[in-house]
């Protein structure tokens, strides 16, 4: 008996290692989000700001809910903005904020582009945020950053000062956010391709690529 | 000559360390598969060192490959325990390959990537255990 006794407890091992990453992948999968027609971003109302970018009869609309903190989200700005010129006319980009609680500068840099917004300089602050994350992310005091950045995209910046505490600010980041929270939103990037949130394990740029081609060839010009 | 008593224990902790490694390896291959290294939700430098090109050969993450690795190493040390005098071989050469793919880790954490994995340092932590192991384990059979 002693002698099969190994093989017995490498089987048992072997057994239990196969059923608790079984168990432990299906506890884990995120669920697949869909987006209704009536919470699609074209049809929303009241403070929710709606930051798009490209043509609004695109056929496919990739949209964003990202934190300006998160780094698998800075990764994938640059990718996305590229996709956006070479799908030109036929995907339009809709960003949301959805900054997360553990980034400590997450909502202050939201805040930050919904200012530079009401100068009607949002995807600017956008992609600056974003290109420079790692500065502003490490920094004791991001808001001296952020004016400078105001400065540097030619914005008001006394203006933008008063914009960035504001509660029209602060109410459109937060209405994003509940409204990314009703769809099940939980991390970021969160991306819904044609109202379908893409798997996670698609989130970088090669495998959203393939998403974008596929969906675009999916819908043909009429 | 060690005894056959003080072999089976010496043998046990090595195989219950690599348990402990195998428990490590084998969430973030799941980790890995559900695409929760692709998101944001655990620590900047988690997604840095695996969300990089380094994590993963093509789809396969590299934990699988550690998960396998410390299966094997557990396997031997079991079989050496109980008295298979070809396992303890074997166990030696698979730690060994384990210790200088983990230096090849720490390397592209340290200088590459700059940034370090809490689950990653457990499984070097690991591996240098096991390591410490081998070179103390009485080559006497």
């Amino acid at each position: 008996m002693r002698r099969f006794l190994p093989f017995v407890i490498v089987g048992a091992v072997a057994i239990l290692t196969l059923g608790s990453a079984v168990a432990l992948y299906r506890a884990k999968r995120p669920p697949v989000l869909t987006m209704s027609g009536d919470r699609a971003a074209a049809g929303k109302e009241g403070n929710e700001s709606i930051h798009v970018r490209g043509r609004a009869d695109a056929p496919v609309t990739l949209e964003e809910f990202g934190d300006f903190q998160c780094p698998p989200c800075g990764a994938l700005a640059g990718p996305i903005k590229q996709l956006e010129k070479d799908y030109d006319p036929r995907l339009r980009v809709i960003f949301h904020h959805f900054p997360l609680i553990t980034h400590q500068h997450a909502r202050e840099a939201a805040c930050a582009a919904e200012a530079a917004g009401l100068q009607n300089h949002f995807w600017e602050m956008h992609d600056l945020l974003y290109r420079e994350q790692s500065v502003w992310s490490k920094a004791a005091d991001v808001r001296t950053l952020f004016n400078s950045y105001a400065g540097m995209l030619g914005l008001n910046v006394d203006r933008f000062k008063k914009d960035i505490d504001s509660d029209k600010a602060k109410e459109r980041v937060t209405a994003d956010q509940k409204h990314g929270a009703a769809l099940g939103v939980q991390n970021t990037p969160t991306i819904f391709l044609n109202n379908r949130a893409l798997d996670p394990t698609d989130l970088n740029p090669g495998n959203l690529r393939a998403a974008v081609e596929a969906a675009v060839k999916a819908k043909p010009p009429s | 000559m060690i005894g056959s008593r003080a072999r089976s224990i010496f043998y046990t902790i090595a195989a219950l360390i690599s348990l402990a490694g195998l428990a490590d390896a084998t969430y973030l291959t799941v980790q890995f598969l559900t695409g929760e290294t692709a998101l944001c939700g655990g620590s900047p430098d988690c997604f840095k060192v695996l969300g990089s090109a380094y994590a993963h050969m093509g789809r396969i993450p590299v934990a699988g490959f550690g998960a396998i690795a410390y299966f094997s190493a557990f396997s031997f040390a079991t079989f050496t325990a109980f008295g298979y005098a070809r396992a303890r071989r074997l166990f030696v050469w698979i730690v060994w390959a384990m210790f200088l793919v983990t230096l090849w880790f720490l390397f592209v954490q340290a200088f590459l990537l700059h940034a370090f994995c809490r689950y990653c340092l457990f499984s070097a932590a690991i591996v240098f255990l096991l390591t410490g192991l081998v070179v103390a384990s009485p080559a006497s059979e």
